[in-house]
């Protein structure tokens, strides 16, 4: 990683580094300088100016920057797209794998949309030469597992395969589509002041386990990826309340996820910390790597702005669904401090920053 | 309150008391009044636990020259890649791997080539050294006393022959008079660090107290612990007392770590030195004794310091004037804009202890 950025200084051309791919800042400025512009017909004209809507634009699109894009289809029913490409590093972690990844990933970047009852996903696997057989077993089994799990069947795929050391190990992208029949889609922009900001368990389970797995640190407890499709208790969610906004927190964890969605609604969020459910284990090993469990990634949680009226009907459901039972109500957003997230540490009140490159453990 | 009253150190209640206290203080003190800690993880803990929100009007905590990756000098950087290009296999810590050099640091060395690794600690480069008898490995050693003292008990204790440090240890103390005598800086009282204090020993202080009248407590890492240090300082102030106090008990003795320091100074003396950014500090480097100049880097290596100018960037950056308690991180033009961790212009921007770094980290200053 340090290669690459270290020499891009020196390059009068700028180079695509590993923050790029971190999900925070620099993901979007690259996403919203090289990609949405040039893609058409997307709700974005190829100059960023408005275009008229000819009945084909999406409700949701690209420039959006949402977890998916919605598709009007029919009379008032919607089609929900979207894709992820898989890439972990080790293949096999405590608390899941690759393969459980590629699809939870997938059903939940539907769920993040309001589709919790997915049609159906792909499987497009980019395989190394050497990886041994039993290890792409393995991970096509804990696919067909979790989609089980989620209720999902996969039904079309590709395998491509590539020299040893041109790719590592096993890439797997998936793709999945949902129908919407009349319910408007949830978008991560919708949050109003006043609104209640509910995570349904407990915080950076996945990043710090992996972290922890990846640098070979030995800690005793147990240390687990969270990894699990959400859909379930999403769906519970959806029914017992208007939910106006949610994100799952994956990629900069949930100081990503609360900056971004303060950012799109142009609201403030206020958090208190004391009442972010974060596990002993995770909380311990993330004290002595120097890591904060809010900025590193999650995969089996969300993050939802919940009409105030309606957040204790909505945490009770996420709660009485698998899943769920450690969901909290942990602040609410606010006309204050627009764009910006502000959190009670029980002592003080800081910004929540959002997180830039991806997470090192401290050395010196 | 007694500073070695039994404490639950991240107990919200007792932040509240001591806030209140504070006020009481700060009202009695009646003027304006700034505090300066020199230690990185006292400004996590003042970052991350949102302490400076806690803080009285008037009242200012301000980070001084606590970090020692960001006072290591450019040519300090220079000299450490310029060995790595000779073929040299350079062990450092992390946190010092991106730091800029005058043209390159050491993260571009190894991408163009250079053999550099990342160890936690002394022995891990010298364990490299073992696993690579045909190489020379050089151990780029910063930090204050806290890894000086381990630095030096590799050195006493007959490493392999192929082994060397290129010294950037820092002594803290000469700095902190330093910064007490600088002109357009005004302290009225240092939280010094407990961690460097293990080693030292709290006694070290008595001096410096003394000689500028100020007052000095040895603080822990805790919320509360920095909190209690800060209420300690402000009721010295209030005395109008120039007193040196341990607040930090649990860890740290008048006498230090007495073996620890014995090694210490039986590998290292002090020279004069240049503080990146500060200023040429009388006794504030950490060099090594002829007794073991063997293990030297600087005997066994041709080491000139780079030549040509640093990036233009780098003539705008404030890490110098920040490091030095007279500005802070938002008052820098490049601060989160041109200059982020990713993509850092100062030090303070790359080391985990690094003020820029920790407010990019925890959001700066709470004006919400």
């Amino acid at each position: 990683m340090a290669e690459n950025q270290s020499t891009d200084m020196d390059d009068s051309e700028d180079v695509v580094t590993l923050a790029h791919g971190a999900g925070g800042g620099a993901m979007r400025s690259m996403l919203q300088d090289l990609v949405v512009p040039r893609f058409a017909g997307n709700g974005a004209a190829t100059d960023g100016t408005e275009v008229a809507d000819d009945g084909d634009t999406p409700r949701v699109g690209l420039p959006e920057l949402d977890d998916g894009a919605v598709h009007p289809v029919g009379d008032d029913g919607a089609l929900v797209v979207t894709t992820d490409s898989h890439v972990v590093k080790p293949l096999f972690f405590p608390g899941g794998d690759i393969g459980r990844l590629a699809v939870a990933g997938t059903v939940n970047d539907l769920a993040m949309m309001g589709a919790t009852e997915p049609t159906a996903l792909t499987c497009s696997l980019v395989l190394e030469e050497g990886t041994p057989t039993s290890d792409v077993q393995r991970v096509i089994e804990s696919m067909a597992a979790t989609a089980e799990e989620a209720d999902v069947s996969i039904s079309t795929g590709d395998t491509k395969v590539m020299g040893n050391g041109d790719v590592d190990g096993i890439v797997i992208n998936t793709a999945g589509v949902a129908y919407l029949d009349g319910n408007a889609p949830v978008s991560d922009a919708g949050l109003d002041p006043g609104d209640a900001l509910i995570v349904s368990g407990p915080m950076g389970d996945h990043g710090i386990a992996l972290l922890s797995a990846r640098e070979g640190f030995d800690f005793t407890g147990d240390l687990e990826s969270d990894v699990a499709p959400v859909n379930g208790f999403v769906g519970a969610a959806m029914d017992a309340g208007r939910i106006t906004a949610m994100k799952d927190p994956t990629r900069g964890g949930l100081a990503n996820a609360l900056n971004e969605m303060a950012e799109k609604a142009d609201v403030g969020i206020d958090i208190d910390e004391q009442r972010i459910p974060i596990s002993g284990a995770t909380a311990s090993a993330g004290e002595v790597l120097g890591i904060d469990p809010l900025s590193v990634a999650n995969e089996g949680k969300v993050v939802m702005g919940v009409d105030q009226n309606d957040a204790k009907a909505v945490l009770e459901a996420i709660q009485a669904c698998p899943g769920g039972k450690d969901a909290e109500i942990v602040g609410q957003a606010s006309e204050d401090h627009t764009g910006r997230v502000v959190v009670d540490t029980g002592f003080g009140r800081r910004y929540l920053s959002e997180p830039e490159g991806e997470a090192l453990p401290r050395i010196c | 309150m007694s500073s070695d009253q039994t404490l639950q150190f991240r107990n919200p209640d007792q932040a509240d008391q001591l806030a209140e206290r504070l006020e009481t203080l700060m009202a009695d003190i009646d003027e304006p009044v700034t505090l300066m800690h020199v230690c990185g993880s006292h400004e996590q803990a003042i970052a991350k636990f949102g302490l400076r929100s806690l803080l009285p009007d008037g009242l200012s905590v301000r980070m001084g020259p606590g970090c020692p990756v960001c006072v290591t000098n450019m040519p300090e950087v220079d000299e450490a890649v310029a060995v790595a290009e000779q073929g040299a296999i350079v062990a450092t810590y992390g946190d010092m791997f991106r730091v800029p050099g005058t043209q390159k640091s050491l993260a571009d060395a190894r991408a163009d080539g250079a053999d550099v690794e990342v160890v936690y600690s002394a022995s891990e480069a010298v364990e490299l050294a073992a696993e690579h008898p045909d190489r020379e490995v050089v151990f780029f050693a910063t930090g204050f006393e806290t890894t000086a003292a381990p630095t030096a008990a590799i050195l006493a204790n007959d490493p392999p022959e192929n082994f060397s440090v290129l010294s950037a240890h820092k002594y803290v103390p000469p700095a902190m008079e330093v910064v007490a005598e600088m002109p357009d800086v005004d302290i009225d009282g240092f939280l010094a660090a407990g961690h460097a204090a293990t080693i030292t020993g709290y006694g070290l202080f008595e001096p410096f107290v003394e000689e500028f009248e100020l007052p000095i407590v040895v603080g822990g890492f805790e919320p509360i612990d920095v909190l209690l240090g800060v209420e300690r300082l402000l009721e010295y102030i209030k005395a109008d007392v120039a007193g040196l106090e341990n607040a930090y008990p649990r860890c740290v003795s008048k006498e230090g770590n007495e073996q620890a320091l014995e090694t210490m100074w039986s590998v290292f003396e002090t020279t004069s030195g240049e503080w990146r950014g500060i200023a040429e500090i009388p006794g504030a480097n950490l060099v090594i004794r002829d007794e073991y100049a063997a293990y030297d880097t600087r005997e066994r290596f041709d080491v000139e310091p780079a030549s040509g100018g640093p990036d233009p960037l780098t003539e705008q950056c404030i890490c110098g004037d920040i490091m030095a308690g007279k500005a802070d991180p938002d008052e820098c033009e490049l601060f989160d804009e041109e200059c982020t961790p990713g993509n850092p212009v100062g030090a303070c921007m790359v080391s985990s202890e690094g003020t820029c770094k920790i407010w990019h980290e925890y959001g700066g200053h709470p004006d919400f």
